[in-house]
């Protein structure tokens, strides 16, 4: 006879993705990197911000970039294009990006370059407004993207996105003469859920609002230098 | 569907738990509690979890799902009222914003029902 028992555990379903997300920021704080994790819908201009971002802040920034991209690294070769170390992720048929993921992109960074000379590293979701808001990577900040062709009604359909973000952008507002669509009313539905997101419109073709993004990215960048040589994130870890 | 990389990340929690233990024991239930303002659909993750734990240490094992509502708390107003998931977030009362969640953000594995396993020898 087989004896019954019930076990509380109240432990989040993403234990294993948060302790994971855990042990990355230590490393990234170690290393005195600080970490943004950037999400948006596919197309809203992750990687065109990020393009414009790295040559911008070249001089002031070292910076580093994760690339999530579900097959290809069509995105990884644009960003390469700055000169910035980008390492390239390949989700296959996920449709965000793990802390376990990121995790292995830590791993190539310490293998490949001295980890410590960074002082920011971007990493990019994978194109997606619903799973990568859950999955938390070990990033400082999360900044969402929300393009002015997606509509108004988006924060309200998205809402955990929005709720999570630390910092929105919304992008493309030099479409806005072209469109049925009010600027204000955005941001009152991103307001309803997130009173307290910093949010920036900006066009990366104009080059508007983007010195109040680069402000930003300044501003939230956490000024601690390492003190110690940290251990070596062990490839176990980086594939657990 | 998210939700198979959300089962994903929910079994290897449960075995992280199930390793820890000594006798490695026969998980019969898997209690949760999902909220509505989570990025999670129940069903979804019901025929994930069905999928995916076959000829696992977890084959046979049912998970249980229960959902708890979005519930907001208004400071102004000083009362809880609930917000309408893709409509209306702010206080319908005054207007303000969706601050403090008191219920529905929940991805929790609330408790685990397990049998001891058959000592082979």
């Amino acid at each position: 006879m087989h004896m019954s028992h019930d076990t509380a555990l109240g432990i989040n379903l993403l234990h294993a993705n948060q302790e994971g997300a855990a042990h990355n920021q230590a490393h990234l704080d170690e290393w005195g990197i600080t970490c943004f994790n950037v999400m948006s819908s596919p197309g809203a201009g992750k990687t065109a911000l990020l393009e414009k971002t790295l040559v911008a802040l070249h001089d002031s920034l070292q910076i580093a970039v994760i690339e999530g991209d579900m097959t290809t690294e069509l995105d990884a070769d644009r960003l390469r294009q700055s000169g910035v170390p980008v390492i390239a992720i390949n989700t296959g048929r996920a449709c965000h990006l793990d802390a376990r993921m990121v995790a292995g992109g830590l791993h190539r960074l310490q293998q490949d370059y001295d980890p410590a000379r960074f002082d920011l590293v971007f990493v990019e979701n994978v194109g997606n407004l619903v799973c990568p808001a859950e999955f938390e990577v070990g990033e400082h900040a999360k900044v969402a993207l929300l393009s002015i062709t997606e509509g108004e009604d988006k924060p309200l359909k998205y809402p955990i996105m929005f709720r999570e973000a630390d910092c929105l952008l919304i992008t493309k507002i030099d479409l806005a003469p072209y469109l049925d669509v009010d600027l204000n009313q955005i941001e009152a539905n991103i307001r309803q859920i997130n009173p307290t997101v910093t949010i920036i419109p900006v066009s990366v073709k104009t080059g508007a609002g983007l010195e109040h993004w680069y402000e930003w990215v300044k501003a939230n960048l956490h000024h601690d230098r390492p003190s110690s040589t940290p251990d070596p994130i062990s490839p176990a870890l980086a594939q657990f | 569907m998210h939700e198979t990389d959300m089962t994903k990340a929910l079994i290897i929690t449960i075995r992280d738990w199930w390793e820890s233990q000594p006798k490695r024991p026969k998980i019969t239930k898997v209690h949760l509690i999902v909220g509505q303002f989570t990025c999670v659909e129940p069903v979804s993750l019901q025929f994930a979890f069905d999928t995916q734990i076959r000829q696992t240490f977890l084959d046979g094992a049912t998970l249980v799902i229960q959902e708890t509502p979005l519930i907001a708390f208004c400071h102004p107003c000083q009362q809880e009222y609930h917000p309408e998931i893709g409509m209306q977030y702010a206080c319908p009362n005054c207007r303000s914003p969706l601050e403090d969640i008191r219920s529905g953000r929940e991805l929790k594995i609330d408790r685990i029902e397990w049998e001891e396993q058959p000592i082979c020898t």
